[in-house]
């Protein structure tokens, strides 16, 4: 056995060559089973992608008809460009929106429709830790989702910026000052992306794949339910509403997300990213964050089929 | 080599007493055949063995504590839970990709070798597979895997004869090679009895039986008793007896067959036949699936 196996490398159970075997692939593929597990939650969920396109490719048609046609009908000059500009901002929330939405939906799940069709027991049976696991899982609303929506938005923006000159120009108006604010308007989006989206949503998403991870069936009630609870505990005990509050803060971003910019059309100069950085808040988040996800890791060792 | 040991292997889900103080060794090369009723403690033995449950005693595989070490271990373990694991909304080229993506050992071109041998189109999804196919796909997933220890915890469930024995065939043919240890559980015992080299039977989480099947083969005979000789017969304290079509059948534990040839037509019983004879003996009723086998 021993002169054959050293021959071919075929199926022997020579006890070196296989110390060296399992040496080599782990060396080399380290972030291959990540990379092939977010690959594989898209294929599981394509409404990651799929549910933004829809809504650019409303915003667009919408832009198209409605705005184009608007400004079109109007002989106001000054009229006219306030109706090719207005849509902007608001196409761009909605999108983070959806966003938003697609990315609790999908936490919600992701650890528990893998339980619920048994298919825990098959990527179970692979060489995949549970932290690859579960981290390529909070990668969908902390990384994927932020960047498909920022490349989304922005191609809309642009396709829409182009639409909007064609009218201006036609109109003889200066097309200068939309595309600088376009430009302008993209860069607040990657900062509140980044900074609301990413940074201080981190906990929200931590804690619905925990739960997802956890609850046995009614993932969202569970999920829910315990901050009703509290808030309604703290009403009825103190009449205060300070842990309403302090979640209310938590899904709009706080005041530190983007002070005092109301619209996408203010200046990029009147973000300030030291205090956002600073706030106690985003610190804590992200230790609650990391503390549920911890948990969720430590969970999928324990959990089987539903 | 040894690929799983264990020692006083226990698990209690409440009062319920899964494995009661197992002791296993299981050696390389080998497949062994773990049998036994429903609740008899396999599932949760193969479990323990795939680290996918806590327990308590020690456990071995591949040298590796099952439960920290699941990941690790699975790089050389593969295993087939029952046919409905495969996640239903995968297409089967993407069942590829991704195990290629994420097992070094994944042989990608052996995997579409054996799928090309079967009627599994590669743009189907899973779920539009007939329960056969499913458990072609997975077995050509896993045999593709160049790993050491294969455990099959009822493979073959719900499926027909000529599936069934393809599956074995395929096995036996295409996978094992003496270099590899296979572990399964069945309860269609009658398909493995000339595919496992050793024999386990379980019930109440205790170990009631572990032999190879040379020992099995030379230790159990089974003897259709010729009327006339159906009292000398019994005085030789057969294990257990049943009645066939008027016939008496005996079945002796560690007799020889030149003196059982004198009492009427000897042969080596099924698996199936022992099972309900040592079952019956050891207070569990005897399984329904094994009842009757008899010829």
């Amino acid at each position: 056995m021993n002169t054959q196996s050293s021959a071919m490398p075929g199926p022997s159970r020579d006890s070196q060559i296989n110390e060296s075997r399992v040496m080599a692939p782990a060396a080399v593929a380290a972030t291959r089973p990540f990379y092939s597990s977010v690959r594989r939650e898209l294929w599981e969920n394509p409404s990651i992608y799929i549910a933004p396109l829809a809504v650019a490719g409303l915003t667009l048609l919408g832009y198209l008809i409605a705005s184009l046609g608007r400004a079109l009908s109007t002989s106001d000059l000054a009229q006219r460009r306030a109706v090719l500009e207005e849509p902007f901002t608001f196409a761009m929330g909605v999108m983070m929106t959806t966003a938003i939405i697609v990315g609790i939906f999908y936490s919600l799940d992701a650890l528990h429709g893998e339980r619920r069709d048994r298919s825990i027991l098959f990527w179970k049976s692979l060489p995949v830790s549970d932290l690859t696991t579960v981290l390529s899982k909070a990668s969908i609303p902390l990384v994927l989702l932020p960047v498909l929506t920022f490349g989304i938005v922005v191609a809309t923006e642009l396709i829409m910026l182009a639409l909007g000159s064609v009218v201006l120009l036609v109109s003889g108006l200066n097309v200068a000052t939309i595309w600088t604010s376009a430009f302008q308007m993209s860069l607040l989006l990657l900062y509140r992306l980044v900074t609301v989206h990413v940074l201080w949503h981190a906990p929200i998403y931590g804690w619905l794949l925990l739960v997802s991870g956890w609850a046995r069936r009614a993932a969202f009630l569970w999920a829910a339910l315990p901050w009703l609870a509290i808030c309604a505990v703290e009403k009825i005990a103190f009449n205060t509403w300070r842990f309403a509050a302090m979640l209310g803060q938590r899904f709009t971003g706080g005041p530190e997300a983007i002070p005092g910019v109301d619209s996408f059309f203010d200046p990029v100069t009147k973000l300030t990213p030291w205090r956002f950085l600073s706030s106690p808040g985003l610190w804590i988040g992200l230790v609650v964050a990391a503390a549920f996800l911890a948990a969720a890791v430590r969970l999928r060792r324990y959990q089987g089929p539903i | 080599m040894t690929v799983i040991e264990a020692h006083g292997l226990r698990k209690a889900f409440g009062k319920t007493i899964a494995l009661d103080g197992v002791n296993l060794r299981v050696d390389e090369g080998r497949i062994l055949g773990l049998i036994g009723p429903n609740g008899a403690g396999k599932s949760t033995a193969l479990n323990a063995i795939l680290g996918l449950t806590q327990y308590q005693g020690e456990l071995r595989v591949l040298g590796r504590n099952p439960w920290d070490e699941r990941d690790q271990l699975m790089r050389d373990v593969c295993f087939i839970a029952d046919v409905a694991v495969l996640p239903r909304w995968m297409r089967v080229s993407q069942s590829l990709d991704y195990v290629a993506g994420v097992h070094p050992r994944f042989d990608r071109e052996k995997a579409e070798g054996l799928l090309a041998k079967t009627d599994i189109k590669r743009g189907s999804k899973i779920r539009e597979l007939s329960k056969g196919m499913v458990t072609q796909l997975h077995l050509a997933l896993v045999m593709a895997i160049d790993a050491r220890l294969l455990v099959l915890d009822e493979p073959t469930l719900g499926l027909d004869i000529l599936y069934r024995k393809q599956f074995y065939d395929s096995l036996l043919n295409d996978y094992f090679d003496r270099t590899r240890t296979i572990l399964l559980t069945t309860h269609q015992v009658e398909d493995v009895q000339n595919v496992i080299t050793d024999l386990m039977f379980i019930n109440h989480g205790r170990i009631l039986l572990n032999c190879s099947m040379e020992e099995f083969e030379s230790r159990y005979l089974e003897v259709s008793v010729r009327p006339e000789h159906v009292a000398a017969a019994r005085t030789l304290k057969p294990i257990h007896e049943r009645q066939v079509l008027g016939r008496s059948i005996l079945l002796f534990d560690g007799l020889n067959r030149q003196q059982l040839g004198a009492l009427g037509d000897v042969r080596t019983p099924s698996i199936a036949d022992l099972f309900v004879a040592l079952m019956g003996n050891h207070q569990g009723k005897p399984a329904e699936e094994t009842r009757g086998t008899g010829r």
